[in-house]
C-alpha cells in the first residue's frame, strides 16, 4: 500500500465531511428557525470535527512538514476530491435536508463498511464517526419526511429538491483507478457494495414521504476527479481567505 | 414557519437514578421532532440521558394572584423541613 494512493483514498471521504460541513456552517444564525439553525450547525461541527482526524492522519502519512491546516485550506480547487452533491447550496430548507439525507445514507454506509478496514486508524475513526452520522441519517431522513408529507408548499419544495439532487447520488459510488488498488488491498470501501442497498433504503424513505423516486438515468459527476462546479470556487474562495491572506496564522 | 410550531416545555434526566428536570422551552413541528430539537438544544454537551417533551399548553399552572392562600400558610412551619434527622452518607440525591 502506497502512501500516496492512501492519502488519495482518504481525501476522497474526508473532503466531503471538509465541504459539506462547510456548507452546513454557511447557516450558523441563519437557520430557518433557532432549533433548526443549532441542529444543522451541530451536524457541521460533527463533520469538520471527522475531517480533522482524517487530516491529521494524511499528515502523519505526508513525508514533508504538512499540517492539518496546509491540506485542508491551501490545496488547490482541482486537489479537492469531494462529490458535487455536498458543494450544491442552500437553496432552501428543503434543498438542505434532501442534500443531507442523500449524502447521510451514503455516509453511514461507508463508515460500517470502514469499521472492517486493514487500517486501524481508518477503523478508529469510521468507529467515533458512525454514531454521529446515525443521528445525522435520522434527522434528515425525519425532516424528508415531513417536508415530503407535510404541507402542499413543503411537499412541492421537497419535490423540486429531490429532482435536482438526484443527479448526483451517481457520483457517491465512482473510485478513481488508485481508490481501487486501496480497496483490493483491504484498506478502502467498494462503494458498489452497498450501491444497491443505498438505493432501496432512499427509495423507501421516498416512497414513505409520499415523493417519487426520479427515473433520470443521466447522472452528474465529476467532482470526485478535481472537476467542481461552478460553486466549489466560491466555497474555497470563503474557507480559504484566511490561511491565505495570514500564512501560517493560527487562533 | 416557527410561527405555526407549537411549543414544547423539555425534561432532561441528568443521569440515570435522578429525576427529570425542566430545562426549557422550545419550537417543533411535532414530539418526534422536539425530542430532536431538544438533543441538540440542550443535550449537545453531554447533560442528559433521557429526555421527556410536553406540549406546553397541556400544563396547568398555578395563578400567581392565589399566592398568598397557596403559598404563605407554610410560611411559619419550618418544622415541616425533615432537617431534624440525620441522614446516612449512602443516601444520595437528598
Amino acid at each position: 500500500m502506497s502512501n500516496k494512493n492512501l492519502k488519495h483514498y482518504i481525501y476522497g471521504i474526508a473532503d466531503n465531511a471538509l465541504i459539506l460541513g462547510q456548507r452546513l456552517s454557511e447557516l450558523c444564525g441563519h437557520g430557518p428557525t433557532l432549533e433548526t439553525d443549532i441542529a444543522l450547525t451541530n451536524i457541521a461541527l460533527d463533520l469538520l470535527g471527522q475531517t480533522r482526524s482524517y487530516y491529521q492522519y494524511i499528515a502523519n502519512l505526508s513525508t514533508e512538514n504538512t499540517s492539518e491546516d496546509d491540506v485542508a485550506f491551501l490545496r488547490k480547487e482541482r486537489e479537492y476530491r469531494n462529490v458535487l452533491l455536498v458543494e450544491q447550496p442552500n437553496t432552501d430548507f428543503a434543498y438542505i435536508i434532501t442534500r443531507q439525507y442523500f449524502f447521510d445514507v451514503f455516509h453511514f454506509m461507508l463508515l460500517n463498511k470502514l469499521q472492517k478496514s486493514k487500517d486501524v486508524n481508518l477503523v478508529a475513526i469510521a468507529n467515533k464517526s458512525i454514531k454521529e452520522v446515525g443521528y445525522h441519517k435520522q434527522f434528515s431522513g425525519d425532516w424528508l419526511k415531513r417536508l415530503g408529507d407535510g404541507t402542499e408548499e413543503s411537499h412541492e419544495k421537497a419535490k423540486q429538491a429531490v429532482n435536482d439532487l438526484w443527479v448526483f447520488t451517481d457520483e457517491l459510488f465512482h473510485s478513481s483507478n488508485n481508490d481501487h488498488q486501496v480497496i483490493e488491498s483491504g484498506y478502502g470501501v467498494d462503494p458498489n457494495s452497498f450501491k444497491e442497498e443505498y438505493y432501496k433504503t432512499v427509495s423507501s424513505l421516498l416512497e414513505e414521504a409520499t415523493l417519487q423516486v426520479p427515473e433520470t438515468k443521466y447522472f452528474q459527476k465529476g467532482g470526485k476527479e478535481g472537476i467542481h462546479s461552478e460553486h466549489m470556487g466560491y466555497i474555497l474562495a470563503e474557507m480559504q481567505y484566511m490561511q491565505r491572506t495570514y500564512p501560517d496564522m493560527k487562533w | 414557519m416557527k410561527k405555526d410550531w407549537p411549543l414544547w416545555e423539555v425534561f432532561v434526566r441528568s443521569k440515570n437514578g435522578l429525576e427529570h428536570r425542566h430545562f426549557g422551552s422550545l419550537h417543533a413541528p411535532d414530539a418526534e421532532m422536539a425530542i430532536k430539537n431538544a438533543r441538540d438544544v440542550y443535550t449537545r454537551r453531554k447533560e442528559g440521558v433521557s429526555i421527556w417533551v410536553v406540549e406546553s399548553k397541556h400544563i396547568k399552572a398555578s395563578n400567581p394572584d392565589d399566592n398568598a392562600e397557596m403559598f404563605d400558610p407554610a410560611d411559619d412551619k419550618a418544622y415541616r423541613h425533615p432537617t431534624f434527622y440525620d441522614l446516612p452518607d449512602d443516601v444520595e440525591h437528598m
